[in-house]
């Protein structure tokens, strides 16, 4: 695995590897917005639409406590949907292209 | 002297700091007859992980396994070990105590901090394993000109565990103090002296598991609070929340909070009140500059950037992230029945007599749980969850050491003044001398908190200073 061997500029061209840096920053991205999208309608609504936090829904608990709650679950979700794809698409693609590094001119 | 010898000499002298330090023993919140109890639960968990120290001593050899735990530590472990640096004492106490005080807003606090970590897995996790060797600065350095980006680097590094440190450790002196009563001066050295022991002797690897065993700890205590809380009220979460509406010491807190309007609210309408956010973020912008410090603040910190340079791979740092987020999620939501449950139980009086902040909401829960303040059960709780908060102080403060020490020692030294020429024991040997210059560097700094208008957490005046805990500092 000398690093002489490698061709840096031939791998960064690569389709493979263009598709994967594509697929991945995409996909980084997008799930960065909508998880920062979704929290900061916490802090926004608490900061401005108060009554409608104030609804009761079940006994005492009210909008504001279930959306709060709901961003632990949101949180969660993000993470094991990006372990998951990353896990079976952005890892087994990488691999293939660090196997077959050698031979990219 | 050896390694092993100089560990039990350090371990002999924290002990011993803390035992004579009974002479100094004030007023505190623990009574006078069971302070011995205090003593010995503090003295049980600090041998612990003066024993962990110890054993990560002896395989502690070469800067790989001084910085970086050798890359052993799997994804589990290290999960566990990230939980252990984020779930500070200011998530703890701090946490528990805004919302005992002030309900809902504290909660948006834990909101915060949990969804700060995806930026972390999606942004740093990955990239900071595949590229880093010990330190940020080892990453910039890949692509830029390697003097200068180690330099800034380490700057920035020291920076930041800097501030976090002078916060972090003046929380422990005050803890120790309101306590058990013990010199604030006295507790500080305390947090010092075992925290060097950790760092010098043992490295990551002890770092590493004393956060591990710290989680664990803190994690535990919590659950069984809030199983003795909640199970007051049959594991209802409506039932548990009505509790607190019809509470008249929440009543009493809230009408205190909301000034004039209280006298137009049923005693009902003032409880529901501390439910609904706007209680202690009163300016809508608040809210959302809160928001963004949360969440922006936690990928800036060197401490959890250093711990993905312990995993063998991406995979692994990939998995320590979901298990911090799993554990980190789950104490949080444990932390709104912890507030909530002191505000009834305790009450916001007196949690506020002991500590304006609120940080005292948590242990004195504790006591509650067990039985009260003459009761040798609710001592021995209160007891045990001070010492996992002592532990939890230490602990972090031991990562941000190392992670100063790694800036100074592998970026300053080795990188910039030896350019990348020193030899292993030469590296592990500046590794351990720049943990203790930034250890002593660090004691005439923290000066006990004056007249405080902002309590323990955050220390000097900045855009949080009316906040109980420094947004970014979990």
């Amino acid at each position: 695995m000398a690093q002489a061997e490698m061709n840096w500029a031939a791998i960064d061209a690569d389709p493979r590897f263009q598709a994967l840096h594509k697929k991945k920053l995409t996909f980084l991205w997008s799930l960065m917005l909508i998880s920062t999208a979704y929290y900061f309608l916490l802090p926004i609504g608490a900061a401005y639409f108060q009554d409608l936090y104030k609804i009761k829904v079940w006994g005492p608990l009210n909008v504001g406590i279930l959306f709060a709650l709901s961003e632990f679950i949101v949180a969660w979700i993000i993470a094991g949907v990006y372990a998951v794809r990353a896990n079976k698409e952005f890892d087994v693609m990488a691999a293939e292209i660090i196997r077959d590094a050698h031979n990219i001119k | 002297m050896n390694l092993k010898q100089i560990g039990g000499a350090v371990a002999l002298a924290a002990l011993s700091t803390l035992a004579s330090s009974q002479a100094f023993a004030g007023a505190g919140a623990v009574a006078d007859e069971f302070k011995w109890m205090t003593f010995a639960v503090f003295g049980a968990i600090i041998a612990v992980t003066m024993y962990i120290t110890y054993w990560a001593a002896r395989q502690t050899h070469s800067t790989s396994e001084f910085y970086a735990a050798g890359r052993s530590v799997t994804g589990i472990q290290n999960g566990w070990a990230i939980a252990g640096d984020y779930l500070s004492a200011a998530s703890f106490l701090g946490i528990a105590g805004l919302i005992s005080l002030y309900g809902y807003d504290g909660f948006m606090y834990s909101v915060g901090w949990l969804v700060a970590y995806i930026t972390v897995l999606l942004v740093i996790a990955e990239p900071c394993r595949n590229i880093g060797k010990y330190t940020l600065g080892d990453i910039l350095a890949f692509r830029n000109d390697p003097k200068a980006s180690k330099t800034v680097a380490a700057l920035s590094t020291i920076t930041v565990s800097t501030f976090y440190l002078t916060a972090q450790m003046v929380g422990g002196g005050v803890l120790i103090k309101t306590l058990i009563g013990i010199d604030y001066h006295v507790s500080i050295i305390g947090v010092g002296v075992l925290m060097l022991g950790y760092v010098v002797f043992g490295g990551m690897k002890a770092t590493t598991w004393v956060q591990i065993v710290k989680a664990m700890l803190l994690v535990s205590a919590s659950i069984l609070l809030v199983l003795i809380t909640w199970g007051q009220h049959g594991f209802s979460l409506p039932g548990f929340l009505q509790a607190v509406v019809d509470n008249p010491g929440v009543q009493k807190q809230v009408a205190k909070l909301v000034g004039d309007a209280a006298s137009s609210m049923t005693p009902q309408e003032l409880g529901q009140r501390f439910l609904e956010p706007g209680l202690f973020l009163k300016n809508p912008i608040d809210q959302i500059s809160l928001g963004m410090a949360l969440v922006l603040g936690t990928a800036g910190m060197p401490h959890i950037l250093m711990r993905f340079f312990t995993v063998p791979t991406a995979q692994d740092a990939r998995k320590s992230v979901l298990w911090a987020m799993g554990i980190i999620g789950g104490f949080y939501v444990l932390t709104l029945f912890l507030g909530l449950g002191a505000a009834m139980n305790v009450g916001a009086g007196p949690i506020a007599a002991l500590d304006k902040g609120g940080n005292m909401a948590a242990p004195m829960l504790a006591q509650f749980a067990g039985g009260g303040a003459d009761s040798v059960l609710g001592n021995l709780f209160l007891a045990f969850v001070a010492a996992v908060a002592f532990a939890t102080i230490v602990a972090v403060v031991a990562g941000l050491v190392l992670a100063a020490a790694s800036a100074m020692a592998h970026d300053i030294y080795v990188g910039v003044i030896k350019g990348d020429r020193a030899s292993p024991q030469e590296q592990v040997m500046a590794a351990r001398v720049s943990s203790i210059i930034v250890g002593i560097m660090r004691s005439p700094s923290v000066s006990p908190p004056k007249a405080r208008t902002s309590p323990t957490w955050w220390p000097w005046r900045s855009p949080w200073r009316h906040q109980a805990t420094c947004p970014p500092c979990s």
